[in-house]
């Protein structure tokens, strides 16, 4: 009872002088609220004791030394030395708080790995190859107009002026080029699916 | 990085306290340190 109504500035100052009875109530009173915002940003219970001993410590070592100004505000300055612990931890660490995966929730539900895996990647680069050896059984000129369409991403525009014929001649040669593979992978019975 | 909010953090955060061996530490440590004044410098020492 009476540890409640013992501010934290005498009990402060008794600890300064020596009280070690009086740092103890301190720790007891403030002590949830301080672990509770440490663990509130690092969402781990064994970094969240580690930066509370140390923001405990740097509070013994400053007290001890003289160096504390009382000003009645013990716990928001106890508090900003825990921030600054919290800020030094994810400096020195360079990564965000780690995700608690164990509860209802999974982390990945909502990430994915859109990366193909190496099976998937080799059959993707088989299919490449055999729509790049049916381009080279085409016409010249229908193969010229679909490379620069498909592979260089330019406008039928852009190909008439390369080319020198006109757009309805490039978008023919283009229809007929689909048509001529087509064909060709009918012909040959040709399965083009991943 | 968007924050993650989820009640069940929230709830939980009301129950966390230190560990006791965490609170006995720092009180023998606090114990155990003693700052030396000397000639306008101060010195640390830990004394078990």
């Amino acid at each position: 009872m009476q540890n409640q109504v013992i501010s934290d500035a005498i009990l402060v100052s008794s600890y300064i002088n020596g009280d070690e009875n009086a740092l103890e109530t301190l720790i007891n009173r403030h002590k949830q609220r301080v672990y509770s915002f440490i663990y509130s940003k690092v969402y781990d219970k064994d970094i969240a004791e580690d930066i509370f001993q140390d923001t405990f410590i740097k509070v013994i070592r400053t007290l001890k030394r003289g160096a504390y100004n009382e000003e009645g505000k013990f716990l928001p300055w106890i508090m900003r030395i825990s921030h600054n612990l919290i800020i030094d931890h994810f400096r020195r660490n360079n990564r965000m708080p780690k995700f608690d995966n164990s509860g209802e929730f999974s982390i990945f539900s909502v990430l994915s790995d859109n990366a193909l895996n190496a099976e998937k990647q080799i059959i993707k680069d088989q299919l490449e190859n055999d729509v790049r050896r049916l381009i080279e059984e085409l016409p010249e000129d229908q193969k010229q107009v679909l490379l620069m369409r498909m592979y260089n991403d330019m406008s039928f525009k852009e190909i008439s002026d390369k080319t020198g014929v006109s757009i309805n001649t490039a978008l023919g040669r283009m229809r007929y080029a689909l048509i001529n593979m087509r064909k060709i992978i009918e012909k040959h019975n040709i399965i083009l699916t991943n | 990085m968007a924050k993650l909010y989820s009640e069940r953090s929230i709830k939980h955060l009301n129950n966390v306290q230190p560990r006791e061996e965490t609170v006995k530490f720092l009180l023998n440590y606090s114990k155990a340190l003693s700052v030396i004044n000397c000639n306008k410098m101060k010195f640390e020492a830990l004394l078990n």
